[in-house]
């Protein structure tokens, strides 16, 4: 049971990464599905910053009379995801008011219904 | 340092030249200036291909920080093999671009796609080039977003939802990859490739690096469009414009099995990947499957550029079949195979832009006739096809060869007999095609032939299958010796 609290951080990005993937599948809605796909990158955004932490580590800044830092280095890297994530989300906003414009629907069934019929 | 230089300047030149394109956005002169870069790409990978077969592994230390704290660029036999196919089959079909992105694309949007295809071809040259595992993933989704965009730029609105869902079903692969890094880090504390195969056996199997192992085999799995995670690859490669299909099916999904391959074979281990992980059993059944399931769906496809789109990823089975043998000789068979399908899917795709461009479709059975009214174009495709199927004299018959041999040392006999198997479906499948195009018809059709600057790099292409099917010792001598230092000399 301790463990299941030690590592409870764990938890959420499992919680989030699940409900993400499970949104992208689900969902019929484009917009939905983006929003899902979201929530999946942000988890593994947290697991990343997570595993960054010292124990007893302060916020990794040069300061007098500190000795132990928490790992810079995963937030360093999860910076650049978040701006991929950004960019991808971005995109796929952009595709859906597309799709849109082209079917005049963003629910799946209704494109590919369109689709069947050509 | 020169050669130092040389594989950073393969990167920064597309890379730089692509805001270039975007200023400019007349179409003429952003595709001069991309046409440029890319050719200048493909110099450098000429000169570093030459370099590393002498015996050298270039190394270019980003910024001056020494490996293990900063970026390395590192080229060896392996990747300057891939970057050699990735930059001069772009160079080449970017070439054939400018005439049938005219039609296909509006005047006011070809300064931005060749602006999106700069971004991709740095993309995928920087996943190929880079020794740091974390810089692979930004490489792999610089050139992800940019080809959701050169797809979504196809003059079919489902090439709009073909994006679409390769964007979700790319960015969960993508997302995949990053949980792989991020578990190898944790359990390694680096991101250097060199640094993690160091540090890797010495861990030896914990649960975490397993994990790493499963979610990076899947991630890069969804990228190179593995059965069955192929699903978007079909409409893809369907809809989008005849040279970007053309494109990436060259070049993606080749620089995906590499990622594969520098994992399995250098980062991870020949021991781990095979010995503690089932990479060969499960490599091989998807292989089967794709080659057999795909190949069968190809034979039913209507349109021509889709049923070739199935067709890649019963190619792409071929090559995992060769990768999960875990043999010198395997690996030498799918290394040839990566740029042998690269010359056939190239030749292939840029006659079909041909055809589009004079006839404006490719549904199969409307293309009647079409032999006698553009012979060369046709005749490109036949050669392309040909070489898919396998025929002795061409390039696709010395890989499946090399494939077979490999699957016979080591006894596979019934993979073997799916191998042979796949080549008669596409007999068929190709047949469908070829018999249509050379179908008599009553009315005699004038001669419209595709303009040369399409049909000159589709010729190169196609020419090149007889030629690396002839004179396989450069393909195959390459491959080879990839081979024997990744499973002897790697690490």
């Amino acid at each position: 049971m301790t463990d299941f609290f030690l590592h409870y951080h764990y938890w959420v990005v499992v919680f989030l990464m699940m409900t993400g993937l499970y949104v992208v599948v689900e969902s019929g809605n484009l917009v939905k599905k983006i929003v899902g796909l979201n929530v999946f990158q942000a988890s593994v955004f947290i697991l990343y910053i997570s595993l960054g932490v010292v124990d007893g580590g302060a916020a990794p800044v040069l300061r007098e009379g500190i000795t132990v830092y928490s790992n810079p280095l995963p937030h360093v890297l999860i910076l650049t995801a978040i701006v991929v994530g950004v960019a991808t989300t971005a995109l796929g906003l952009a595709l859906v008011v597309r799709i849109k414009e082209a079917y005049g629907t963003v629910e799946e069934d209704d494109i590919y219904g369109q689709d069947e019929g050509e | 340092m020169i050669w130092a230089n040389l594989s950073v300047l393969q990167i920064v030149v597309p890379l730089l030249t692509a805001p270039l394109c975007l200023l400019v956005r007349n179409g003429r002169v952003a595709w001069a200036l991309a046409w440029i870069a890319s050719a200048a790409s493909f110099g450098c990978a000429l000169l570093l291909a030459s370099r590393v077969l002498d015996g050298g592994v270039v190394v270019a230390e980003l910024g001056g920080w020494a490996a293990p704290w900063g970026i390395e660029y590192r080229v060896d036999l392996l990747n300057a093999f891939i970057l050699l196919i990735v930059s001069g089959i772009g160079t080449v079909v970017l070439w054939s671009a400018r005439i049938s992105i005219d039609v296909e694309v509006e005047a006011d949007r070809q300064g931005l796609f060749y602006t999106a295809w700069l971004l991709c071809l740095a993309g995928l040259l920087g996943i190929a080039v880079t020794g740091d595992a974390f810089n692979l993933f930004v490489f792999l989704e610089i050139s992800s977003l940019s080809s959701y965009v050169l797809i979504a730029m196809g003059r079919d609105r489902r090439a709009l939802t073909a994006s679409f869902q390769y964007l979700v079903m790319g960015t969960i692969g993508a997302t995949f990859i990053l949980i792989g890094i991020g578990f190898l880090y944790m359990s390694t504390g680096t991101l250097n490739m060199q640094d993690i195969a160091v540090r890797l056996p010495e861990l030896g199997t914990s649960r975490t690096v397993e994990s790493a192992f499963a979610f990076l085999t899947v991630g890069i799995g969804l990228k190179m469009a593995m059965f069955p995670l192929h699903l978007w690859l079909p409409n893809a490669y369907a809809y989008a414009p005849g040279a970007v299909s053309a494109f990436l099916a060259a070049t993606a999904t080749k620089v995906a099995v590499y990622a594969l391959v520098r994992f399995v074979y250098d980062i991870f281990g020949e021991s781990f990947s095979f010995g503690a992980m089932p990479l060969s059993l499960i490599l091989t059944t998807l292989a089967v499957l794709a080659v057999l399931v795909a190949s069968t769906a190809a034979i039913f496809q209507e349109n021509v550029k889709r049923m070739l789109a199935y067709s890649s990823v019963a190619q792409i089975g071929y090559t995992l079949l060769g990768v999960g043998f875990a043999t010198a000789a395997g690996l030498t068979a799918s290394l040839t195979h990566l740029f042998n399908h690269a010359l056939m899917k190239g030749a292939l795709f840029l006659s079909l832009g041909c055809i589009v461009f004079r006839h404006g479709t490719v549904i199969r059975e409307e293309l009647a006739g079409l032999g006698r009214r553009m012979p060369w174009t046709c005749g490109a495709f036949v050669l392309g096809a040909i070489s898919l199927i396998g025929v002795p004299l061409t390039a696709g018959f010395a890989s499946k060869w090399l494939l077979l041999s490999a699957a016979i040392e080591i006894g596979w006999w019934p993979v073997a007999v799916v191998v042979v198997l796949g080549s008669l479906l596409a007999v068929i499948y190709v047949w469908r095609v070829v018999e249509v195009l050379y179908r008599a018809t009553d009315d005699a059709p004038a001669r419209s032939e595709a303009p040369l600057s399409i049909l000159v790099p589709t010729w190169i292409l196609a020419l090149a299958n007889v030629y690396f099917g002839v004179f396989t010792e450069h393909s195959v001598g390459f491959a080879s010796s990839a081979a024997a230092w990744l499973t002897g000399g790697g690490s």
